[in-house]
């Protein structure tokens, strides 16, 4: 090894085989498949980034241009791919930072390990610089957390993080080692078993609840399956798909349910909850047996939970326990991956069909059609977002290749709505949480995933301005498939909204003023298209899909566009806003 | 919360944690996130080396939800909510009394309630008594009239009488050598019926 080699630190272990917990940490990393990570070096993580350059090979750093933006885009890769996204910040003010894509990933169920410098041992608890007490701050949105304080513990800890990330049911797991442990060496052991309690790393299908939830099924006259993020994670599409089409059982999804269940399929009733359709939520509320597999029964979903699907016996299949009987009271609890859950149910289902069930519902959607201007867009010469989002449809239709990304707000629920999903991975969203600056981080990392595919960001003007700072991290790593729609009402709509329906109009704090979007495209280094006119909406996404980088697309809508139906919050599903005045 | 009668509802939850620092941040945190007042909480080692047990009293009317939040905590081996089991109960007291010429009397209802005498100072006495709750606050309540000048208790301990329920060396032999990847679909399916359901 030459001086300059040594001086590096470069990865051939002492003489005695030791390496520095640096190194180990990349090591480990590279041991559990990691391929790409993301974050901003300082004091305390300096260690591991001077580590980092000798595993460059295998271990792709990508510089974020903040650590929220970081901890989304492993939240995007993870979404995307079904793997374990990483974050890496420094201490203090660079872990808490990533509370929030934590507390993102908490909430959604996503796979993500974060790695945080800690100030030296001997300076735990000292209010030394920069030190945050960090694993004290993410015990109640982390699955676990670490903080390693002894070099000799790093392979272990990594390896049961990501065990925990990704098993059962997935969550972030975060890591905070010492600066000290990463400058220590050690001679490591890689083959340490790990030790957890079995009851809670694996689960067994309790097959008779199995044959009493077919029963219940096949025997119910208005039966519903409930699609959540479960069928999504345990990969159980193809499996729901087979499930419904042999039972004949109609199916709503969830909003992180999208893509669960294609949509074009005649089975398909749309998204239920606050901005579901009207027929999902009158055919829950009329449905004698509910089967929700992989959804926790969110409080966007149920509304006042007394009123829900009031005639309805419930039957819950989850791989958290702690979900089952959490919201609603169930009839048969199911503790299973949701995609086993349904392979058993298709050994013995018989085969059936809901025709009258079904023509029931469709009724209700028909009866309810001449209704729901809100689908449409008004007849004005004004940018309406059903322009943009017809437009998006209209492309995607022509397309396979392609994910979508969107934020927190208004333009998600049009997103949802207006756009017809099919398959699994392709809509990703910040749901539990409703973090707004999600979109742009989690759509870098997905374009990293899937570097063949094209991923489009659906974001507000709200949300575009807490986060757009990662296209510059984009033009840095040469990310060219990502397309950014700005659906830019000059709003934090979806608070305007509640504050026209329900405060009086009082646009308290609402509204925002912006950049001029195309020029700080430019001013990037990407591409800016400003759209004013409906007439232009669908040849900018077609010009930003031909252009080889990334482009941001400034759609200047309608102010006040409201998205309904909406349920007033806290109030029964039952109870669905069309317009301003009128219920459904 | 209070329950018809008027006095708080109180749950007493015994669970088995893995000794290590931070566990008992972990379980704690569950409670004051719902602003659930915990009424008292006993940790110590348990019969298995590395395994604690705790008991914990909640004043709280419903507690199932938490019980199973405790019970996804990685480092809970096991929880139980044992307020309708059959429990020996016990609570262990060190009172100071102030004693000058009533000594006597301090000692008879001492001895009355079993308790030992720790100590004799100038003009103090340290009274110590094991002994359920009740017995306990009884013991509090005589003494109040000679001046209570210092007492610390040491929280609720509890057992579920009979067979052992909650043996930590099974569970610690459950800690098991699992497979660093993540369970797959067809795993859940290939194992033995019925173990693991909730229903």
């Amino acid at each position: 090894m030459t001086l300059v080699a040594k001086a590096l630190g470069a990865k051939d272990p002492g003489a005695d085989g030791s390496r520095t917990g640096a190194q180990l940490i990349c090591e480990a990393l590279v041991r559990e498949g990691v391929e790409i990570m993301f974050g901003i070096p300082g004091g305390a993580i300096m260690p591991f980034y001077h580590a980092m350059w000798e595993y460059r090979d295998q271990l792709r750093h990508v510089l974020c241009r903040h650590e929220q933006g970081a901890g989304h885009a492993a939240e995007g890769y993870a979404r995307t791919t079904g793997r374990v996204g990483v974050c890496i910040a420094t201490s203090g003010p660079g872990a808490t930072n990533l509370v929030t894509p934590i507390a993102d990933a908490w909430m959604d169920s996503t796979p993500m390990i974060a790695i945080t410098g800690q100030v030296s041992s001997a300076a735990l608890g000292t209010d030394a610089f920069q030190e945050t007490d960090i694993t004290g701050i993410t015990v109640p949105i982390t699955k676990h957390n670490y903080l390693i304080q002894k070099v000799e513990d790093i392979p272990y800890v990594v390896k049961e993080a990501f065990y925990l990330a990704r098993s059962g049911r997935p969550g972030p797991v975060l890591i905070d080692v010492t600066k000290d442990a990463q400058q220590a060496r050690a001679i490591p052991r890689w083959d340490r078993p790990l030790r957890l309690p079995r009851h809670k790393s694996v689960g067994v299908l309790d097959r008779g609840a199995v044959a009493r939830a077919i029963a219940l099924l096949v025997g119910a006259q208005r039966p519903l399956i409930m699609a959540g993020n479960g069928v999504i994670q345990s990969g159980g599409a193809a499996e729901l798909l087979a499930f419904a089409e042999r039972t004949g059982i109609p199916v709503i999804t969830t909003l992180h349910g999208k893509g669960a269940f294609p949509e074009s399929h005649e089975l398909s009733l749309g998204m239920s909850g606050m901005h579901g359709w009207v027929h999902v939520n009158k055919a829950i509320q009329e449905c004698d047996v509910l089967f929700n597999i992989g959804g926790r029964f969110d409080d966007r979903v149920t509304g006042k939970v007394s009123t829900f699907a009031p005639r309805a016996q419930i039957i819950h299949v989850d791989i958290d326990p702690s979900e089952i009987g959490k919201v609603v009271p169930t009839s048969i609890g199911i503790r299973g991956d949701a995609r086993a859950t349904l392979t058993c149910m298709l050994e013995t289902a018989p085969a059936g069909n809901k025709h009258e069930w079904l023509r029931r519902i469709r009724g209700i959607q028909k009866e309810h059609e001449p209704h729901q201007a809100y689908r449409r867009r008004p007849d004005t010469p004004t940018l309406m977002p059903h322009d943009v989002f017809a437009s998006l449809d209209r492309a995607f239709h022509k397309r396979t290749g392609y994910r979508v990304v969107t934020d927190v707000g208004q333009h998600q629920m049009w997103a949802a709505q207006l756009i017809e999903w099919g398959r699994p991975r392709t809509h990703i969203t910040s749901g539990g949480a409703g973090t707004m600056g999600f979109s742009i981080p989690a759509a870098l990392g997905a374009a990293l995933a899937f570097p063949n595919e094209t991923i489009w960001v659906v974001v507000g003007d709200g949300g575009f301005q807490m986060t757009n700072q990662e296209i510059a991290t984009m033009v840095q790593e040469d990310v060219r498939n990502v397309k950014i729609a700005v659906i830019n009402n000059g709003y934090l709509g979806m608070v305007r909204q509640w504050q026209e329906l329900f405060e009086g109009a009082r646009y308290s704090g609402t509204k925002l003023s912006g950049p001029d979007i195309t020029m700080l495209a430019q001013a990037y280094g990407v591409l800016g298209i400003k759209v004013e006119r409906p007439e232009d909406a669908e040849g900018a996404i077609e010009s930003a899909w031909a252009h080889d980088g990334p482009v941001v697309i400034d759609f200047r809508v309608e102010r006040e566009a409201n998205v309904f139906p909406i349920v007033p919050a806290g109030q029964s599903i039952s109870n669905m806003m069309v317009t301003a005045t009128a219920s459904a | 919360m209070k329950s018809a009668s008027g006095f708080p509802r109180t749950h007493t939850i015994v669970a088995l944690l893995q000794d290590h620092p931070g566990v008992l941040h972990r379980a704690v945190s569950l409670l004051r996130r719902r602003g659930y007042n915990i009424a008292s909480l006993a940790v110590g080692r348990s019969e298995v080396a590395g395994v604690s047990r705790m008991t914990l009293v909640v004043e709280q009317e419903d507690v199932v939800q938490v019980v199973k939040q405790l019970n996804r905590l990685v480092e809970v081996l096991q929880v139980d909510d044992v307020t309708h089991d059959p429990t020996i109960e016990r609570e262990v007291i060190l009172v100071k009394v102030a004693a000058g010429g009533n000594m006597q009397s301090i000692v008879s209802v001492a001895l009355g309630y079993g308790a030992t005498i720790a100590d004799v100072g100038m003009g103090t006495m340290l009274l110590e008594l094991s002994g359920s709750p009740a017995k306990v606050e009884g013991f509090l309540q005589r003494l109040a009239p000679f001046g209570i000048l210092e007492a610390t208790r040491t929280g609720r301990i509890a057992m579920v009488r009979g067979r052992a329920t909650h043996s930590a060396a099974e569970l610690l032999s459950d800690l098991v050598i699992a497979a660093p990847i993540a369970q797959s679909p067809e795993q859940w399916l290939s194992q033995a019926d019925g173990i693991n359901g909730t229903t």
